[in-house]
């Protein structure tokens, strides 16, 4: 017993002295980026949010470190939300997200400033067989709605349809719901959050679906043209296909050296024509249109 | 001074030792006081303040069957009946139960009754990796083995109160059953004996005896099931649907405190009232998980008289 | 005659349940270990993950999982040690101690969503230790120590009274008599309880989400000074443990083998987690050898 005190004792002492230390490093690091006008830039970057953004950063992130050995990334998860309200709270660095400042509710937008790091293109999926590999905008709508509920009704067999919604609050949801449910509500019907989860009940459920982010397109599940336009980047770059978002990395304000030179990296080809492209996204420099946060494309000259 | 009188009189070796012992006991058990305390204030706090702060009222809350955090009705309250979830939740925690308290029963009962040295030993480990598979796993194993079986044999589209209650079968067994051995093994042993000396059969000493004497301890493992029922979340979202409507029976969506309060926690942002309405939730959770313990320990104290 | 046939008709009942759970767990075993053993290879196992391409391993998520929950361990079990002492020697029959048991049942009910955000509030945020190996390992106390707590006190109190009265009467102090004597009786059950929290540990992923990280940083194994940020036992560097791993891949996972890695990692668990329990009970028994008069 009196070991374990002791050895109890001892890691408490450690941590404390580890939790000093960890303080007494940012401390140093963040005056010395101030004033570091060098190249050579230092410091930590907590970046945390969209988990759907986070492999992107993190591979970002590790290249970036091995070139910036005095800067330290964290990439965490945790959603949207929690990168928003993080950010604007002071507590991270860095928030991700899958949706504007502006969309979400209870963040002030005006105090954080946008970096816009890659597009991401949705398509809603159906089983494979349900016999439907193409619908209009309205029936997607309706299905949505829950005014069609079989799969005849839009020329498929005669199977009735099982909605898998995404997660309320979510980007993928939210970019659904501007370009597709035009002001309607959608009817109440499961909810799954995550691309992955999405992706294997559609594939074995049959009857179902739902939409998801390009990058999670297999052939296991079917995706759907809309009108007769096929989900592809192409359609995407020109807005033939609507339903694509941007994916953001917010700061608080002017962000410090090194969090600005991570950014520049993230929007640098070498960032965009690589790996943004490798993980399903679309690089933003070969966007031909531009989205604001009502929603309103406008072409890029 | 007289020594011998000084030696008395002065505290002993022992008693000083039983002093720092009690010392140390009971620091360790205020440090788990405080942790439960601080952490039920820190719920409590959130989860109030959509009452206090959005000014959503409790009754809505509790009996309201329309959950949308996002919109509100036409006097601008905030649309948030958390009974369809509150149902969702106590549908699967009952129906898990009630599916693995026979069953782990039934095999404490051969662990400490029926089986050799080396079958106990065997369940002992079965039991153990079962507490060892992560969540997700069991999530997983749901979505491709127990939603495609529900669908197939009791029709739906397979996900349902039934599919989560089919896994939190499983994952509650090990708990229920560890616990159920323990208060076996708790009886004394001269109760058998004596029941046994007067000619009773194994089964009726089982029946009469032992079950009896080991309620309150089979009562309290089948809360503890309870409680990880409740709580859990990864692998019921995946197979109960997540549907926020009331559930229309076993094997429509449906939805539970865990898995609304999982899937959207990471999606608003925090002191929002989607935010707040999940923090209640989660206080809810804890209330529920609350006034279970004091019904079953009304119960276990009167199985005991 | 009646009496005889129902009582075979129930020890028959009763093992037919139990010979039912072990093929649930043969059946589950079975689809993760034959899904996953064929992806174990060397590499597999010390190889840093890959986010996006396939060929990655999950040796640092592997040692994570095991360093998390030493750490775990050593945090919880003095405090539950001693906590379970209370609530079996010392504690009154009152009104507090009621309360105190079911504060303690009560917070084995939490969602480990919730631990996790509370653990991310205070811990990560408040407390300025962010996301971090300590972080997580204070947040899995959390879960560890209802259910260690109830299994001390348990296994202290199957130990007969004789034990204790036997004690005090060779003059042992009552905490003497505790710890020396009905403490290393109570030993088997003790460490029951222990590799019960463990597995618990091992598989747990939603309040580490947020409190250890999902993110593996590169450390270097041929560093073990604990103060340098990429040490393995740096406790304030984020670390993403298994169980985090296969929740990650499986919902967000690109990387062109995610269901290889996934089933592979399960399996891993799975078997990481056997040997633990394996090697646990074998040093508890040899403990228990040695402390008690048991040849």
């Amino acid at each position: 017993m009196k070991k374990i005190t002791k050895i109890a004792t001892v890691i408490i002492a450690a941590s404390a002295i580890l939790v000093g230390c960890g303080k007494a490093n940012s401390g140093s690091s963040s005056s010395s980026s101030s004033s570091a006008s060098s190249k050579a830039v230092s410091g930590k970057i907590t970046i945390v949010g969209s988990t759907a953004l986070q492999p992107l950063v993190e591979k970002a992130a590790e290249n970036f470190q091995t070139d910036n050995s005095k800067v330290s990334i964290t990439v965490q998860g945790g959603g949207s939300g929690t990168g928003l309200s993080q950010v604007q709270a002071g507590a991270v660095t860095v928030g991700n997200s899958d949706i504007f400042a502006q969309q979400s509710d209870g963040i002030k937008a005006s105090e954080l400033e946008d970096n816009k790091v890659a597009v991401v293109g949705m398509a809603p999926v159906v089983n494979k067989n349900v016999g439907v590999t193409n619908l209009t905008m309205k029936q997607l709508r309706n299905i949505f709605t829950g005014k069609i509920t079989n799969w005849k009704e839009v020329g498929g067999k005669d199977q009735s349809i099982v909605l898998i919604n995404r997660a309320e609050g979510s980007g993928t949801r939210a970019t659904f719901e501007t370009n597709v449910m035009d002001g309607q509500t959608a009817a109440k019907s499961q909810e799954q959050d995550s691309n992955g989860t999405v992706q294997k009940m559609v594939s074995e459920t049959p009857g179902a679906i739902s939409y998801l982010a390009f990058s999670y397109i297999t052939s296991d599940v079917q995706a759907l043209s809309l009108d007769g336009v096929k989900p592809t980047d192409a359609n995407v770059i020109t807005n033939k296909w609507k339903i694509w978002s941007y994916e953001h990395m917010y700061t608080k304000g002017k962000p410090n050296a090194a969090t600005k030179a991570f950014l520049d990296y993230m929007k640098s080809d070498k960032v965009q024509k690589s790996l943004v492209k490798e993980l399903g996204y679309l690089s933003i420099s070969k966007m031909k249109v531009q989205k604001d946060s009502d929603n309103k494309v406008t072409e890029i000259k | 001074m007289d020594p011998i009188k000084n030696k008395i009189q002065s505290t002993s070796k022992e008693t000083r030792q039983d002093i720092i012992g009690k010392i140390l006991s009971y620091s360790c058990i205020a440090l788990i006081v405080i942790v439960v305390l601080s952490i039920f204030a820190f719920v409590a706090s959130k989860g109030l303040a959509t009452f206090i702060v959005n000014k959503a009222s409790i009754s809505d809350f509790l009996f309201g069957t329309n959950w949308n955090p996002i919109a509100t009705d036409k006097a601008g309250n905030p649309l948030l009946g958390a009974l369809p979830m509150i149902t969702g939740s106590f549908g699967v925690t009952i129906l898990a139960v009630i599916f693995a308290a026979p069953f782990a029963i039934g095999t404490a009962l051969y662990m400490t009754e029926v089986a050799s040295k080396k079958g106990e030993k065997l369940l002992q480990s079965v039991i153990e990796l079962l507490v060892g598979i992560p969540s997700v796993v069991y999530g997983f194993i749901g979505l491709s083995v127990v939603v495609p079986f529900v669908r197939i044999h009791f029709g739906g589209s397979g996900y349902g109160i039934l599919s989560g209650a089919f896994v939190l079968f499983v994952m509650v067994l090990p708990t229920v059953t560890s616990m159920t051995v323990d208060s076996l093994r708790a009886v004394p042993r001269y109760y058998k004996e004596a029941s046994l000396a007067l000619g009773a059969t194994k089964w009726q000493t089982i029946y009469k005896v032992l079950l009896r004497s080991a309620t309150s301890g089979i009562l309290t493992a089948i809360i503890f099931g309870m409680a990880r029922a409740f709580g859990e979340a990864l692998a019921v979202q995946m197979v109960i649907g997540n549907a926020a409507i009331m559930p229309k029976g076993l094997l429509a969506p449906a939805s539970t405190l865990t898995s609304v309060l999982t899937m959207g926690i990471g999606n608003t942002v925090m002191g929002t009232v989607g935010n707040n309405a999940l923090w209640s939730l989660a206080l809810m959770l804890l209330l529920m998980s609350l006034i279970f313990n004091i019904i079953v320990r009304f119960i276990g104290r009167k199985g005991r008289m | 005659m009646k009496t005889k046939l129902q009582n075979n008709i129930a020890i028959t009942v009763i093992r037919i349940i139990a010979a039912l759970v072990v093929l649930i767990l043969a059946f589950l075993l079975g689809d993760i270990l034959i899904s996953g053993v064929p992806h174990i290879s060397w590499h597999f196992l010390t190889a840093p993950s890959q986010s996006f391409t396939s060929g990655g391993g999950i040796g640092v998520q592997l040692f994570n999982s095991i360093y998390l929950l030493i750490l775990t361990l050593i945090i919880s079990f003095p405090i539950s040690l001693g906590a379970g002492i209370f609530l079996s020697e010392y504690a009154p029959k009152n009104f507090f101690t009621a309360t105190v048991r079911m504060a303690i049942e009560v917070l084995s009910s939490l969602p480990s969503v919730v631990v996790g955000l509370f653990g991310f509030l205070l811990f990560v945020v408040q407390m300025d230790m962010g996301f971090s190996i300590l972080s997580g390992a204070i947040a899995l106390t959390f879960f560890n120590l209802p259910l260690l707590t109830r299994n001390i006190e348990e296994s202290l109190r199957s130990v007969p009274d004789l034990q204790r009265e036997a004690g005090l009467a060779l003059g042992l102090s009552k905490w003497k008599t505790v710890t020396k004597i009905i403490l290393p009786e109570a030993l088997p059950g003790i460490i029951t309880g222990v590799v019960l929290g463990a597995g618990r540990v091992f598989g747990e992923a939603a309040a580490l989400i947020y409190t250890a990280g999902q993110s593996a940083t590169n450390i270097n194994f041929g560093n073990w000074n604990p103060f340098n940020s990429t040490s393995p036992l740096n406790l304030m560097r984020p670390a993403e443990t298994l169980a985090v791993h296969i929740w990650k891949i499986n919902s967000e996972g690109v990387m062109p083998d995610a269901a290889a890695v996934s089933a592979g990692s399960s399996a891993v668990l799975i078997i990481a987690v056997l040997i633990f329990n394996f090697s646990a009970r074998l040093i508890g028994n040899r403990l228990y050898r040695k402390l008690t008069a048991t040849k």
